[in-house]
């Protein structure tokens, strides 16, 4: 019972929390004039999932100061981590044919912005937590049966991502062998999918950038899964496939466009899960403001049920990302075993 | 109506067309799911991890046809 009233508590709280303050953010009004409700909302609801240098924690009725996190490391171009590897590059203003990926071509241009933003904090958030635990959960006794809440927590986990994805897609003998990687992609995704979700903090995985990150590492796992089972020779050999000899250039086109989409699939369906996740639920909790407040009586019980299945969502991507760089891996390792056998793994 | 309009309206029906195809392609493959595990409950853990699969495959396809979509949107 002692339970129930913390949860109660807890959603309570958060309630209070998140709630209001989409209210408050609704109307914050930024001295360009009166605006429309619609357009403010979705000024809004953009400004909440884009990554950003400054930290708002935004509560009910008190206006909190936001965090400058960029500032701890560098308020001028030139200083700390802010490098202006040409002088005017960082003040200079992106052209508009350029706007779409702003950082990406003033990075190209000499301004070299490494402070961390939103996103990164939060990661860097996820981290700490995950570590805590994973130490938490290290207590095993002399037989190596955990001991403990967390620690069976993380053994189940583990065993999960152990024999149901890793073995499962790889193989019983190169399975073991990629467990490391794959155990920490699974907990790294989740963790941070799930801090998103708690009101108040930024969903990291809803960040273009990071995902793109994740995926290139899972790529060049896959890669090097392929080269160390086939060899170099094997390696370039399967790009051109076991076709004649006058479609093999066709077959290595496609072949080698084919290593590309399969991560690039992985990191669209990550970033807009969780980024369309989030902003569904703030476009029907905007309806209080752009129709009546009276749509409330739909919009919240509406959002809290989409809420719930965010929770859901959140440990399914963080699955189905583990779970296809592990077929990607196992496809991969299968390249080795490809001239023995007359079943070769499926494409 | 401008080439704008044009495109706000294209990248709309896209959309929608999207999600119709991977809506029936879900659609498909739970209804086939059930059916085999209703068929053979014994099997009801390698088909749901076989359906969570091809689920996301369809909807990593679907994906890709949104991206163009809200660039299109984004671009005009």
């Amino acid at each position: 019972m002692k339970r129930v009233w913390t949860l109660l508590a807890v959603f309570a709280a958060t309630s209070v929390v998140v709630f209001p303050a989409f209210a408050s953010g609704g109307h914050d009004e930024h001295g360009e004039g009166p605006k429309d409700k619609a357009s403010e909302s979705s000024e809004f609801i953009l400004h909440h999932v884009a990554d950003d240098t400054e930290f708002e924690f935004e509560l009910p009725f008190v206006h909190l100061p936001a965090i400058h996190i960029a500032e701890f490391f560098g308020k001028e171009p030139g200083q700390g981590l802010f490098i202006e590897r040409e002088p005017g590059a960082c003040s200079k203003p992106v052209e508009k044919s350029q706007e779409a990926f702003g950082s990406i071509f003033k990075f190209m241009n000499g301004c070299w912005d490494l402070r961390p933003t939103k996103a990164v904090l939060s990661m860097w958030i996820a981290m700490a937590l995950l570590g805590f635990v994973l130490f938490l959960g290290r207590k095993r006794d002399q037989n190596g049966v955990p001991q403990g809440t967390f620690a069976n927590i993380v053994e189940a986990l583990l065993l999960f991502v152990r024999d149901e994805i890793a073995v499962a897609n790889i193989g019983k003998e190169e399975g073991p062998k990629y467990t490391p990687y794959l155990a920490s992609v699974f907990f790294f995704v989740m963790t941070v999918n799930y801090l998103g979700l708690i009101p108040g903090f930024f969903t990291a995985t809803g960040v273009l950038g990071v995902t793109i990150a994740l995926s290139v590492v899972t790529f060049v796992m896959t890669q090097l899964a392929g080269l160390r089972s086939a060899g170099p020779v094997g390696y370039v050999a399967h790009l051109f496939g076991d076709v004649p000899v006058w479609m093999k250039p066709l077959m290595f086109l496609v072949e080698f466009l084919g290593l590309f989409t399969k991560p690039f699939a992985l990191l669209v369906r990550l970033f807009a899960n969780m980024l369309a996740g989030h902003m569904v639920l703030f476009f029907i909790l905007s309806l209080i403001f752009v129709v009546n407040i009276a749509a409330a009586v739909v919009s919240v019980p509406l959002a809290t049920g989409l809420y719930m299945l965010e929770l859901f969502v959140a440990l399914l991507q963080a699955y189905i990302f583990t779970l296809l760089t592990a077929l990607f891996i196992g496809q991969g390792v299968a390249l080795g075993h490809h001239h023995h056998a007359d079943d070769h793994a499926p494409h | 109506m401008t080439s704008i309009a044009l495109a706000f309206l294209s990248s709309g029906i896209g959309a929608g067309l999207c999600i119709i195809g991977a809506g029936l392609g879900i659609g498909r493959l739970a209804g086939s799911a059930m059916e085999g595990i209703a068929r053979q409950p014994s099997a009801g853990g390698d088909i749901r991890g076989a359906m969570i699969v091809a689920a996301g495959l369809i909807e990593g396809a679907t994906f890709f046809a949104l991206v163009i979509c809200i660039l299109l949107a984004l671009k005009s």
